[in-house]
């Protein structure tokens, strides 16, 4: 049967290094259940270290945990990753970890901390979670479609690490499954300023680093449940799956089929 | 030459003051942050139009002075954590190229 699922795709753990230590396993799930969300995306920068922690922090809750990352490109482009499963998530962390050059320098950047679902530490990730990988966008697109996900451009209109403010447009061969907006910039002015982008999917998400943010901004969908394919499916609405309101929680105009 | 006297030449504004006699050694021009971190001389004057608060994080990094050009704003994040990391930045309302050329013109070398 579909119904409506509300999720927040894009939130981020203490790995993070500019997300709260506070961002613990249990204190985003029971934020995320506590603001009625369905469903939330463990997003964080370049790694998916602690997405297991998340997975089982939400079992035996009505939570679903989608596994993703928020991949930086060369560019210095954020790119939303959203996989069907943590093998998935896993198998694009080698990728990006091979293309990850520098060392994180916890006083500078923060502690990114390896936790297990109950918030004890399991250790500091040594990379520089903050640094750029060195592929480009189309390449991290293309390499997340080849591991069955998505690829969605993050905050795309925000000037500091957004596909629009860095490459000035999106590039017509760039297989984007849809974009995320910041929350202040309504759909229709999106696609005026970007026709290019005017057939894309537009989602929203709180992109949370601490525990207040969490659903803060939030998309709602038509699913029967929700899984990675069937977020495709709504992306490019098929199959009677879709967005219905662009992310506009509460003032939105209807989605346009 | 120092920062002081950089400030006086360019007429720029001083969003937060570290060290105002150090020396400034060089310059680097760059809005890639990844860049800046691979090929900024330690303690060169950085012209950006970048703004978010990994810019400060980068400058205290290589202990790069900040110049910020087009007259852009910091993130109020950005200024934070410039403070805390007494990382200097200055603005100009110049656009990257004049304020590049000024500099040279003062005698402020790419240099390694």
């Amino acid at each position: 049967m579909m119904r409506v699922w509300r999720a927040d795709l894009h939130v981020h753990t203490c790995l993070s290094p500019c997300a709260d230590l506070s961002m613990a396993p249990r204190t985003i799930v029971a934020a995320a259940l506590e603001r009625g969300l369905d469903a939330i995306g463990v997003a964080d920068h370049n790694s998916a270290g602690n997405i297991p922690a998340v997975v089982g922090a939400a079992r035996q809750t009505r939570l679903a945990v989608l596994p993703a990352m928020e991949i930086t490109s060369r560019e210095e482009v954020h790119i939303l990753a959203i996989f069907g499963d943590l093998e998935a998530a896993r198998a694009m962390q080698e990728v990006v970890y091979q293309r990850l050059p520098g060392e994180n320098q916890p006083e500078i950047f923060g502690l990114q901390v390896l936790v297990n679902e109950d918030h004890d530490v399991l250790g500091f990730e040594p990379r520089l979670l903050a640094g750029a990988t060195e592929m480009s966008v189309s390449e991290i697109v293309r390499r997340v479609h080849a591991l069955g996900g998505l690829a969605i451009a993050a905050h795309a209109d925000r000037e500091a690490f957004g596909l629009l403010g860095h490459l000035g447009f999106v590039p017509p061969d760039l297989a984007l499954d849809a974009v995320e907006l910041s929350p202040h910039m309504p759909a229709a002015e999106f696609r005026k300023r970007w026709p290019e982008c005017a057939a894309l999917a537009v989602v929203r998400s709180s992109d949370a680093h601490w525990p207040e943010q969490i659903g803060a901004c939030t998309t709602s969908f038509r699913l029967q449940r929700i899984t990675v394919d069937e977020l495709r499916q709504a992306f490019a609405r098929r199959e009677g799956r879709c967005v219905v309101n662009e992310g506009n929680e509460g003032a939105s105009e209807p989605w346009r089929n | 030459m120092t920062v002081r006297s950089i400030v006086e030449a360019l007429g720029l504004e001083v969003l937060n003051q570290a060290d105002p006699d150090r020396e400034v050694t060089s310059a680097y021009a760059s809005d890639l942050l990844s860049d800046v971190m691979a090929h900024a001389s330690p303690g060169a004057l950085w012209l950006t139009l970048q703004t978010h608060s990994n810019v400060a994080a980068v400058a205290a990094l290589k202990e790069l002075i900040v110049l910020l050009v087009n007259g852009r704003n910091p993130d109020s994040d950005m200024l934070e954590r410039a403070r805390e990391h007494k990382v200097t930045v200055l603005r100009t309302s110049l656009p990257a190229f004049e304020a590049a050329g000024r500099l040279y013109a003062l005698g402020l070398r790419g240099g390694a």
